[in-house]
């Protein structure tokens, strides 16, 4: 099993006649994505690596029967194409966009939770359910499948997770990138309550790092509800005050949203939290006596 | 983006907003011709820099007549506050207060909106109130569909002001200040203090705005008001070239792909014993063009004594990644001892291409730190 994505899961790329729009569908389709279609506007009827090419998403919709899709379009109109999709009726909306105005995404994310829809991201590497469904960037040779749920704000240090993972024989069941902005789509609590309802997930794998209060309402979160095993890992102790450590979102302010205030958020949870990455499946095993 | 409260007071008044009369001066004599033209006996004359603080720094002081305005503006041109050295002032009249109040809008990133924020602790340090009496903050979150309509700027008035009068002042300088919001894609808009003078009207005395970088393309006039300071023209410059890179000050210089892997590496020096020079994250691939133009990025800070290089090989596979590390390292002459940690697809075949090289290769994050925090040592010794 697993969460969002899984064999019934039918993509449609909006920005495929992009560079790396085309180049991610090719990969997704490769992995076993039901990549249905993409959109360009203007550019319906063309075809790309074999998949059709539509002017709306609404036309992709009507022609493909698309429940979710992908966005690679440039971040200026980004806002526009998370609202398309969700008018358009589809239920899961993936931005993979980096750079999207804060207030852009405020406005689309208020639209798409009145039409009913998920949103992750965006600056986000997207979703994987391995043996299922690629939806995003991740590089699909890592992941195995498995009942190791994953959740990360990151995009390479989720890699670097899963290697781990994978490389001491826990498969994931979905590895999810949330994005790095300060405001995304689905976000730690949301993710964690799909995991444990999950039959197929017997584990999570939460990486955080500095900026916001996520991590403390995540820790809150799981004390509460999470049964399963949870292990945590926190990027950016060394980060100094007021400086953006790449991702939009990673930033200390006015002394919040440290590293060391959300480490002891989850300690005084009782969630082991790792030193470093290659901690991370020993920590679960321990846990969950696996 | 940061601007200065003089800046910010002109956004105010363009929108609307009442702000105390006041003008901007580089210098003493400046001062005093503001002085004159202000045409009131006190003035306040406060420091423009981009922090806070600057009241207990002494850059804010009221004077009462030109002998005290021209030591004051003296005293606070040239002055170092955290860092920042003054270089302009702002001269205005001082205003009777009776009350002080606190009003912002900032993002907030768990209800995924703009927040109005409010109190009648005004004049202090927000923050501060929000430790100590969180119960006197009031916050509001905008719908952005609606954005602030009259019942909710009412609603919002009635927590600081008890007289419909003031109230109905109160609520339209709210619905003016959310339209200044949204439009200019600030990241924050902070009156702090709102007075209330003794005359009875409702003013901004202070000024403070803040911008989402990644809007600044649509806000040219804004955008134009950016007064980076020299190391963040370092990492603007960066910036331009598809990297993320934040000084530090120690001497072991990191090459990253990714931001939360880059913060992951530098924390994991730390832990080793060492002290990380940098955060960078050169982005998701590493062709040689982007590694020459980060190691010339690294080699410029003078304390960097070892570097480690600690990619992930995902879509781009670890033997292309090898072999473009190889091909910027044709042309780059450093006598600094490199460590280069490669994981990912393909590790086995780009580890091979990089044995019997002049770098030192690590399998693990943990060895490859370990290695780099080594070499730093024997730097010093």
């Amino acid at each position: 099993m697993s969460i969002l994505i899984n064999k019934d899961t039918r993509l449609v790329v909006q920005g495929i006649t992009g560079r790396d729009g085309g180049f991610h569908a090719s990969k997704m389709k490769a992995y076993g994505t039901n990549v249905v279609g993409g959109t360009s506007p203007g550019k319906g009827g063309e075809m790309v690596q074999g998949i059709p090419v539509f002017n709306t998403v609404r036309d992709a919709v009507k022609e493909t029967g698309a429940n979710a899709s992908v966005i690679f379009v440039p971040a200026a109109f980004a806002k526009d194409a998370m609202m398309e999709a969700a008018d358009a009726g589809i239920r899961l909306i993936v931005c993979i966009t980096e750079g999207v105005p804060t207030l852009d995404v405020v406005e689309a994310y208020s639209y798409i939770r009145r039409k009913g829809a998920s949103l992750i991201g965006p600056n986000c590497p997207g979703l994987i359910s391995p043996g299922k469904s690629l939806v995003g960037i991740m590089p699909s040779m890592i992941f195995r499948e498995g009942g190791t749920g994953v959740i990360s704000r990151s995009g390479t240090l989720t890699y670097e997770v899963v290697y781990n993972l994978t490389a001491k024989g826990m498969g994931q069941s979905t590895a999810v990138g949330v994005g790095g902005d300060p405001v995304v789509g689905l976000y730690y609590n949301e993710l964690l309550e799909m995991f444990e309802n999950d039959p197929g997930t017997d584990s999570i794998a939460l990486i955080g790092e500095i900026g916001g209060d996520a991590e403390e309402r995540a820790a809150a979160y799981i004390r509460e509800h999470v049964t399963k095993p949870v292990a945590v890992f926190i990027a950016g102790q060394q980060a100094p005050p007021g400086k953006q450590m790449g991702h939009a979102g990673a930033i200390i302010s006015s002394g919040t949203g440290t590293a060391a205030e959300k480490i002891a958020a989850f300690e005084a949870a009782g969630v082991p939290v790792a030193d470093e990455p290659s901690q991370l499946p020993a920590l679960l095993k321990q846990r969950g006596h696996l | 983006m940061k601007i200065h409260e003089y800046q910010a007071k002109e956004i105010f008044a363009n929108y609307g907003i009442p702000v105390d009369k006041s003008i901007v001066c580089r210098s003493v004599e400046d001062a005093v011709k503001a002085y004159e033209q202000l045409d009131s006996q006190k003035v306040i004359v406060k420091a423009q820099v981009h922090t806070g603080g600057r009241g207990k720094a002494g850059g804010v002081k009221l004077a009462g007549d030109e002998i005290e305005l021209r030591r004051h503006a003296a005293a606070i041109l040239g002055m170092d506050i955290r860092g920042f050295i003054v270089d302009r002032i702002l001269v205005g009249q001082a205003v009777n207060i009776d009350r002080e109040y606190y009003v912002s809008y900032v993002v907030d990133r768990s209800t995924k909106s703009a927040i109005l924020m409010l109190s009648r602790e005004g004049g202090m340090d927000i923050e501060e109130v929000a430790r100590t009496m969180p119960e006197k903050i009031h916050k509001f979150a905008i719908d952005p569909s609606v954005g602030v309509p009259d019942y909710l700027a009412r609603e919002a008035a009635f927590k600081l002001f008890d007289e419909i009068g003031l109230v109905r002042q109160a609520a339209t300088i709210f619905q003016k200040l959310y339209s200044l919001f949204v439009e200019n894609d600030a990241s924050l808009a902070e009156i702090n203090p709102l007075v209330l003078t003794k005359e009875g009207a409702i003013v901004a005395i202070d000024a403070k705005m803040t911008f989402d970088d990644n809007a600044l393309y649509r806000h040219p006039k804004i955008a134009l008001l950016n007064e980076p300071t020299e190391e963040e023209k370092k990492e603007q410059s960066a910036k331009s070239k598809g990297f993320s890179y934040v000084h530090l000050g120690g001497d072991i210089g990191c090459m990253v792909n990714g931001a939360g892997l880059a913060m992951a590496t530098m924390d994991m020096i730390k832990l080793y014993g060492g002290n990380p020079a940098n955060f960078l994250d050169i982005g998701g691939s590493s062709n040689p063009t982007k590694v020459i133009e980060a190691m010339k990025l690294l080699l410029g800070d003078r304390n960097v004594k070892v570097v480690l290089i600690n990619i992930f090989g995902g879509i781009t596979r670890c033997d292309d990644v090898a072999s473009g590390l190889l091909e910027a390292f044709k042309q780059i002459k450093t006598g600094i001892p490199i460590v280069i940690r490669l994981t990912g697809t393909n590790e086995k075949e780009g580890r091979a291409l990089l044995r019997g090289t002049h770098f030192h290769v690590a399998e693990t994050m943990g060895d490859a730190t370990r290695r780099a925090v080594e070499l730093a040592k024997q730097y010093q010794d």
